[in-house]
Formats: structure tokens, C-alpha cells, sequence
């Protein structure tokens, strides 16, 4: 048999939850302090030290299955899965198994095409484990160091149903995913540091079956190319396996970016028995009904909704609003502007296309370190529409403005900037150009209409680019004829 | 000798000036060193924490502001208590050099309350054993009979306070450890209801099953001690938010009235008739106290056995696995890999009674039996509870024997099944979570102590001790001591 076959993906995502303190004790989550200097005896796991269970990351898990339309259990429980590796303190990590905090969500992605809608399976909380420092490579290491601070640290887990169609697909999903857990503030959404990483299902079955074939596991991918790449490979890799009769096993596998393809674990690593069993050391968490609803009335405007909105109230392209959508930071200084400007498309280009170029990056911390403020950016656009500089002109202005923090009107005025509108000024200039490119008009007399582009251009040039173009056009349009 | 004395007593020579907790602390660490070597209780004693703590004492008696009713109280704890500074080797080989780096809470509040600290007492590596000779360094001896088992797993801890080595001792329970060591040693030991006392600090064996008791004198000094161990704790989210009452006040009021269940199935075939005698002697004096006492059925006893050897294992399994020679303790050099060094360490870490109940575990939480064993054990646990929670409707509280026999002796018990027999009369209890006492309730011909069981309602400690301790003032067997020189 061979394909046409279909891609069938389904996502793991853990989302370092953003609490203070550990899941299960009172230290510190900081990300970057020296080795084990965040941990105590029940992080470490000592003997006799025993689990408290952080409520803050519970609300926060519970906020975020709200946000995904999921059903929250009242009644839910800890489990221990069991696994011995050294980075992990006690050799078993508390999760959640059969009583998960949330399940049946959905999300709603676009890639491409049409929007689908994404079925969530759960949502539970989990413990982080430590990490390993090795000495040199890792199979040759002379001595391996353990470092326990991130062991502990409340992790959020998100997993789809096998829904998703396509790598595009998964990584759009990812990304709606992480514009959720940062829009809720229960995330930072950093994946280089390890915020958010997610582990991938993929298999391929005949076109139109409904029959799921061989699974593997793609572990630990921490960047929205690394979930692509991966994905388009092993796609590929089983789609080419499957054309010359293979069997596929099932199997974990990793992506190695530097060589751009998945290898397999040994196999000793994906024989596991959890052994789960509830959690002695914790009782049954039991919510409140009236609590959650409170929860459900806080949730902000998400992405989803917000997308929709701003492309009724402020007429953007689906496109352009899906890029402001995407963080919450963005989102608002868009609607700052828009709303004192009075202008939300022009708003819109400008965010786009000029102030993403120019801020390190578009998360919330970069947007409100920005040093042109909503404010100054609509001070900038109004002097545009009033005539008082030109478009290119205002380009200029906007990287003073992003340098100096000025704001426009200063710039403008100490550097002479102004728009030069005035007929009588600009003629002169108008004549001067024509004397001096008398092919170019000869070009022109002779149906080459282009050429008015260039002497255009050499207006606005001699002026610095200050000469208003409407009246530059309206000038060479009296004056060319009569050359 | 004030080493001979009860809480109480000691605690009245200390405001009366007559003693100071300096001379008691002596007076203790002075027997310790005569007679541990006979009875090896001690795994570590500490007679410089012990003199600096009691000088500490002096000084609050001497300023006329002792903090309550067990400062300057000469105490012992169990290996298994985590003591900061320390070491706490729970009776293995991989904790040997394990010095925890906190307190647990029980140990906290007991130094708060001004206790003196002598040292810490042998027992079954990782509680498990009901006889001491599973301590991976030497086994502990009977007092009343130095051929003899103390008991298990607190055994250290009970023939501590037999011998007079301690005012009071701290054990653990996790299905009959401080009740049955308590019966072989006479003397009172009391296991409170699960989630009484906070475990936090208290190295797991089984976490859904432990909990910390005191081994006493009297009756009453063991009211004393669980008021002050006893109540919620930040640290522990399975120590209940239950008001703590005062216990030595609820002592007052005899059994005249109260309602007595006996257990039909707690007189079984091949127990000691010793044992079955003196506790039938011990319903009679408790009737001729005013109690009414009747029979009562806690059918599922005969099961118990089973279920306890399947949750305790699993959940053993499971707290064990953190000892893998990463982090502390115990780690064999030479390995090629830490899967190796992991397997070796822990291969030489731990004893056999350990091994067979981590196997056991595991295989009881493996893929596919899962259902078979672990969960068929937990339905049997709800109906042991349920057992006792209908047979409650009718009394207040159940005696019974502690155990089947009494002290038997050192490597006479080499079946494992056998000796898991020990604990019958006692595990039930354990997994209904329900509070217990062991108290004297005589002596076989050969001068061995036998025990009698007060069984309570959850958090009804107050009823339990109240029982106890009119059985106890009816009766003079505390008083006798073991012929120890």
C-alpha cells in the first residue's frame, strides 16, 4: 500500500506554571540562581518530608481550562508516577492520572485554511524534575552534577486530542496555545528557557481510515520550529517507510536540529510501567462549584475573541489582527493608539510593520518597556494627516522617536522637517529638475510614462524629501506638457 | 532514682524544687550507660544535647517559668524521627550516615515544650518487622527477658521506657508498632488517629497507614505527651484541623455507663490462652468498674492481614525509591553507569525484609495487576472501616488483645508469614486509621507481659486513654519493672 496518507498529531504541552513558589513547597521558581541553591528538604526530597499543595498553581490551572472550554473536575486527585533518573528527587514525580484537574476542551486554530477546532483531552498539574550537568558529553561525561532548583517547579499539562492534520497545523495550535497561558498570566511563554515545550504524537494512516497507525513519540521540543521541523520529518520518514511496506515501531524518539532529523531512544526508556497509585501524602483536592465560577467571571478577553473584535470595531485584515492578537502587551498598545488616533489601520501598519522591527521583541515586558508610547505614536500619525510632514518623512521621525523618546512634534520642529506645500517654492525646484534631465522628458514625450516616477523622485530628493508629493505630481503635470 | 518515675511524678519533683531536670538527665544517661549494653535500645545517645537542654530547664524551674507539663521531661525518639544535626538512620544500612537537615514537627513541638533529648532508638529498618531483629545493626533485647524480642518495629523505643532509660519514648504505627512492642514490653503505647499527629519529618514507610505515638509509664503521662505532639501542621496536608483536647482532663470520669465492645474475632484459634485469659480478666474488671460490655463483630478482620501486606508494601515501594545513592546516604563506588550504581547501592543499602516488601510493592502496582491486588486491598480496607464504624453505632469503645502471644524469642521467628501474624489484632485498626492503646494487663507464669487493646473512634484518643486509664488505676501491672542490673 501506498499514500496518499493522512497525518494524525496530537501535542503534549507543559507550561511552566508563573507561581512564586514550587508546586508542592515554599521555594523559589527563579529561573538562573546557582545550582540548588532553590531547594529544600521537600524539593529534594529528603525522608520524612511531605508535599503542601500551591493554590495559586491551581487557580491558575483551572483559569487556564476555562479559557479552553474544558469541564473542571471538582473532585480531583495526585498520583505518584514512578520512574528511577537521577535528576528526579524522590524517584517518582506527583502528577495527576485518573483524576485529572480539567478535561474535554477545545481550541480553535487556523492554518491556512479554514479554522478547526481542536479537541483538548486534559489539562493536569505535575511537578518539574531537576537537571543533569554533565562533565563533557553526555555518554562520556567524567562526572554528572545534579541540580535540583527546577525540581518542583509547577507544571502545567495540555494535552490535545490526535486531531491535529498537519506540522502547520501543530504549530499554529501551539501558538494559539501559548498566546492563551500568556494572555492568562499563568505563563511566560518563554521556550528557550524551558517555559513551554511540548512532546509530539505523530503517525500516518491511508486517506479516509479510521484506523490509528503505528505511534511515535517525538520528545521535548522547545522551540515552534524545532515542533515543525520535527514533524515535517518524521512525517516524511513514516510516509516513505510505509511507501516500501516497513513496519513502523512504536517508539520515543528525539529531534536533533543539527542534523535535522529524529533518532530513536533506547529502547530501554520507553518500556515503562508508571505503577501510578493516588498520592498518600496529599488529600483529594475538592473545589469549590462557586469558587471556579468566580475564576470564570475574571478570565480577560482571549485571543480568539479579541481577533474577531478587532476586525469588526477596527476593520484589519484577519491577518493583521491575528499578529496584534497574539500578546496581550501588543494587543492593548494597539488599542491605545487606535483609540487616540482615531486611525486603527494606519495604527495597525505602523505597529506591524515599524515598531516590531524596532523593539527586541513583541512579548508583553518588550512592549511596555517601548519608548514610544500609544500616545506619542497617534502624535506621530496626526501630524502625517494634517500635511505637516510627509509619510517617509514621519519614518525618520519614528526611529528618532524610538532613540531619543522625544516625542514627534519636538523632533519635527528642531529639525526643520516640515512638509514644504507651497507652490511657488516647489516650482522653482519642479523647473530646476527639468532643465537638468531633459532625456528623462524626452523619454516622456515619447510614451515613456514611467519616466515621471524619476523626475518625481528627483523633486523630492533636491528637497530632502520634505516637498509634498501631491503637489510635486500636480506641478509636473502642468509643466510637462509645455516642456 | 528519679529515672523510675512517671512524667507526672517527675514533672511535681521538678516544681517542688525537689529535683531539677539537670539531675534527671544524669540519672537517665547514668542507666543508659549502665544497662543499654544489655538492653541495646540506643542507636545513638546524646548526653551533650541531653545536659545542654536540661540546663536550659533548670533555668525556666529556677526562674519559677517552666513551660508546661513535660519540660525538663528526660524523652527518647525512634531512628525514624528526623532530628537536625542528627543522624537518623532508620535502621539502615543506606541512611547509616544520613544526617537530616530539619526536625520534624513532632520533634519541634516536643523541644518546645522543653523536653530533654537523650538519644534515638533502635528498630526495624524502615519500620518494618515486629521484632527488631530486622535493624540492619543489632537487635534489641526484651527487659523482662534479655533472650527475648522487644516487639517491632518501635522495639528500641519500647524497651527503652520498660528499662527505665527514658521518662517517655517516641515510636511509630503503621500497623501495630507502637501497640505490639508496647504488649511484649509492658508498658503503655498509644497510636493515635491517622492524621492526629503530623508525619512531617517522620521517614515514610507507609504514608496512608504511619503515625507517631508515645510509649509511656502511665496512661496518664501518655495523655500528657499526645496533647502537646497532637494537631494540624502547615507542613503535613494530612494532619487534620481537629481540635486537640485536653486529655489528662478527660481522664476523669471512670467507664461507669460506657458501653464496651469485645470482638468476637479477636479470639482466635492457637493465640496464647494466657493472653486470652488475662484479657478476659481484663473485661471483668472493667464491668465490675461500671462499664457494659457486650459482644461485637468486626467480620472482615480475617482479611485485614492480607490487605495490610499489599498497601504497605506498595506504598513502601514507592517511598523508598528515593534511596538510590544520588542525593545522601549510602553509595557503592565502582559502578560504570548510575543505573548500575543505583541497582548496587541499593542492592547493599537495604536488608532482606526491605527487598521482599519493595518486591512485593511493585509487583502489587504493576500494569495489569494493579486492579488484582492493590485495588481489591483498598476495597478490603473500606470494609474493615466500615466494620468498625457499625460496630461504634452500638459501643464506645472496643478492647481486645494487643496480640496473639507474647515476647517470643530472638530467631524463633524465621517465617516471615509467621511473623506477620503478630500483628492480626493490631492492623485492622491501623487501616481504619483509628486511635489504639496498649496498655499492661498482666504477666504469663514465665513473667512475660501481656497486653490489652483499647480501641476508639477517630479522633476520640480522649475515650480511648479515658478507658485505659481506669483499667490502669483498677490494676497494679504497670507498676512491676524487669529485673535489670
Amino acid at each position: 500500500m501506498s499514500g496518499p496518507y493522512e497525518t494524525v498529531i496530537g501535542l503534549e504541552v507543559h507550561a511552566q506554571l508563573r507561581t512564586r513558589t514550587k508546586m508542592f513547597c515554599g521555594c523559589s521558581t527563579g529561573f538562573g540562581a546557582a545550582p540548588n541553591t532553590q531547594t529544600c528538604p521537600v524539593c529534594q526530597g529528603n525522608p520524612g518530608s511531605l508535599p503542601v499543595i500551591n493554590k495559586r498553581a491551581i487557580e491558575f490551572g483551572i483559569r487556564t481550562a476555562l479559557a479552553l472550554g474544558c469541564t473542571v473536575n471538582l473532585q480531583n486527585r495526585f498520583a505518584r508516577k514512578h520512574y528511577f533518573y537521577p535528576d528526579m528527587p524522590k524517584n517518582y514525580q506527583i502528577s495527576q492520572y485518573e483524576e485529572p484537574l480539567a478535561e474535554h476542551g477545545t481550541l480553535e486554530v487556523a492554518a491556512g485554511g479554514a479554522p478547526r477546532v481542536i479537541g483538548i483531552q486534559r489539562l493536569h498539574l505535575e511537578e518539574d524534575v531537576g537537571k543533569l550537568v554533565h562533565e563533557g558529553e553526555f555518554a562520556t561525561a567524567r562526572a554528572s552534577h545534579v541540580d535540583y532548583n527546577r525540581a518542583g517547579v509547577p507544571l502545567m499539562e495540555i494535552v490535545s486530542k490526535p486531531d491535529l492534520r498537519s506540522p502547520e497545523e501543530a504549530g499554529a495550535y501551539l501558538r494559539a496555545l501559548r498566546a492563551i497561558v500568556v494572555y492568562l498570566g499563568v505563563c511566560d511563554g518563554n521556550m528557550e528557557e524551558g517555559s513551554l515545550r511540548c512532546d509530539a504524537n505523530v503517525s500516518l494512516r491511508i486517506a479516509g481510515s479510521d484506523v490509528l497507525g503505528t505511534k511515535v513519540e517525538i520528545k521535548n521540543l522547545n522551540s515552534f520550529r524545532h515542533v515543525q521541523h520535527a514533524l515535517e520529518y518524521e512525517v516524511k520518514r513514516q510516509a516513505q517507510a510505509l511507501d516500501v511496506g516497513e513496519r513502523l515501531t512504536q517508539e520515543t524518539r528525539l529531534w536533533d536540529p543539527e542534523r535535522g532529523r529524529t533518532v530513536a531512544m533506547r529502547s530501554k526508556e520507553f518500556a515503562h510501567d508508571y505503577r501510578y497509585f493516588p498520592e498518600p501524602d496529599l488529600p483529594p483536592l475538592d473545589l469549590a462549584a462557586t469558587e471556579v465560577e468566580r475564576l470564570r467571571g475574571d478570565l480577560p478577553e482571549l485571543p480568539a475573541a479579541k481577533r474577531v473584535r478587532f476586525v469588526q470595531a477596527y476593520g484589519l485584515s484577519p491577518h493583521e489582527a491575528e499578529l496584534l492578537g497574539q500578546g496581550r502587551g501588543l494587543a492593548d498598545y494597539f488599542e491605545a493608539a487606535a483609540r487616540e488616533s482615531g486611525k486603527p489601520k494606519a495604527v495597525a501598519n505602523w505597529v506591524l510593520n515599524e515598531l516590531l522591527r524596532e523593539l527586541p521583541g513583541d512579548d508583553d515586558a518588550a512592549v511596555a518597556a517601548c519608548p514610544i508610547t500609544p500616545s506619542r505614536l497617534a502624535g506621530l500619525l496626526a501630524l502625517i494627516d494634517d500635511g505637516t510632514i510627509s509619510g517617509k518623512i514621519a519614518k525618520d521621525v519614528f526611529e528618532k522617536m524610538f532613540r531619543s523618546g522625544e516625542d514627534a512634534r519636538a523632533i519635527v520642529g528642531r529639525e526643520g522637517l516640515t512638509q514644504v506645500a507651497d507652490t511657488d517654492t516647489l516650482a522653482g525646484v519642479v523647473d530646476q529638475v527639468l532643465a537638468q534631465h531633459a532625456k528623462v522628458v524626452e523619454d516622456w514625450r515619447n510614451g515613456k510614462k514611467a519616466a515621471l516616477g524619476f523626475l518625481v523622485g528627483q523633486v523630492m530628493k533636491s528637497t530632502q524629501g520634505k516637498a509634498n508629493p501631491a503637489v510635486v505630481n500636480q506641478l509636473l503635470g502642468e509643466k510637462l506638457p509645455k516642456v | 532514682m528519679l529515672a523510675a518515675l512517671s512524667i507526672e511524678a517527675l514533672g511535681a519533683r521538678f516544681r517542688d524544687g525537689s529535683a531539677t531536670p539537670s539531675a534527671a538527665a544524669r540519672d537517665y544517661l547514668a542507666r543508659i550507660e549502665a544497662l543499654d549494653p544489655k538492653v541495646r535500645a540506643f542507636m545513638t545517645v546524646t548526653p551533650d544535647v541531653a545536659l545542654a537542654q536540661a540546663a536550659e530547664a533548670d533555668a525556666r524551674f529556677e526562674a519559677g517559668a517552666p513551660r508546661g507539663s513535660l519540660d525538663g521531661v528526660p524523652i527518647a525518639l525512634k531512628d525514624v524521627l528526623c532530628t537536625r544535626g542528627i543522624r537518623t538512620a532508620c535502621g539502615s544500612k543506606i541512611l547509616e550516615r544520613f544526617v537530616p537537615p530539619y526536625d520534624a514537627t513532632v520533634v519541634r513541638r516536643l523541644q518546645e515544650a522543653g523536653t530533654v533529648l537523650l538519644g534515638k532508638l533502635n528498630m526495624d529498618e524502615f519500620a518494618m518487622g515486629s521484632s527488631t531483629e530486622n535493624s540492619a545493626f543489632f537487635t534489641t533485647r526484651n527487659p523482662w527477658d534479655l533472650g527475648r524480642v522487644p516487639g517491632g518495629s518501635s522495639g528500641g523505643s519500647a524497651a527503652a521506657v520498660a528499662a527505665d532509660l527514658a521518662a517517655a519514648t517516641f515510636g511509630t504505627d503503621t500497623g501495630g508498632s507502637i501497640r505490639q512492642p508496647a504488649a511484649f514490653c509492658g508498658n503503655v503505647g498509644l497510636k493515635p488517629t491517622y492524621g492526629r499527629v503530623s508525619r512531617y519529618g517522620l521517614v515514610a514507610f507507609a504514608s496512608s497507614l504511619d503515625q507517631i505515638g508515645p510509649f509511656t509509664k502511665t496512661v496518664a503521662d501518655a495523655a500528657l505527651v499526645l496533647r502537646v505532639i497532637a494537631g494540624a501542621d502547615p507542613m503535613d496536608s494530612t494532619a487534620a484541623v481537629v481540635p486537640v483536647p485536653d486529655y489528662r482532663a478527660a481522664l476523669a470520669g471512670g467507664v461507669a455507663g460506657l458501653r464496651i465492645g469485645i470482638p468476637r474475632e479477636y479470639f482466635i484459634d492457637g493465640m496464647d490462652p494466657e493472653v486470652e485469659r488475662a484479657v478476659r480478666a481484663a473485661v471483668d474488671v472493667l464491668r465490675g468498674l461500671g462499664a457494659k460490655t457486650e459482644e461485637v463483630s468486626l467480620p472482615h478482620t480475617e482479611y485485614g492481614l492480607a490487605a495490610y501486606y499489599l498497601i504497605g508494601p506498595a506504598e513502601a515501594s514507592s517511598n523508598l525509591a528515593r534511596y538510590d545513592g544520588v542525593k545522601y546516604g549510602l553509595r557503592l563506588p565502582g559502578a560504570r553507569d548510575v543505573i548500575e550504581m543505583e541497582s548496587r547501592t541499593r542492592a547493599a543499602g537495604f536488608g532482606r525484609e526491605v527487598k521482599r516488601r519493595i518486591m512485593l510493592g511493585t509487583y502489587a502496582l504493576s500494569a495489569g495487576y494493579y486492579d488484582a491486588y492493590y485495588g481489591q486491598a483498598l476495597r478490603v480496607r473500606t470494609l474493615v472501616a466500615r466494620d468498625f464504624q457499625t460496630a461504634f453505632q452500638t459501643v464506645d469503645a472496643i478492647v481486645a488483645p494487643t496480640t496473639p502471644g507474647v515476647a517470643f524469642k530472638i530467631g524463633e521467628k524465621e517465617d516471615p508469614l509467621q511473623m506477620y501474624l503478630n500483628d492480626v489484632f493490631t492492623i485492622p485498626t491501623s487501616l481504619a486509621g483509628l486511635p489504639g492503646v496498649s496498655l499492661p494487663a498482666g504477666f504469663t507464669l514465665a513473667g512475660l507481659p501481656i497486653g490489652l487493646q483499647v480501641i476508639g473512634k477517630a479522633y476520640d484518643e480522649a475515650t480511648v486513654l479515658r478507658v485505659a486509664h481506669a483499667y490502669e488505676r483498677a490494676t497494679d501491672w504497670h507498676a512491676r519493672k524487669p529485673a535489670l542490673s
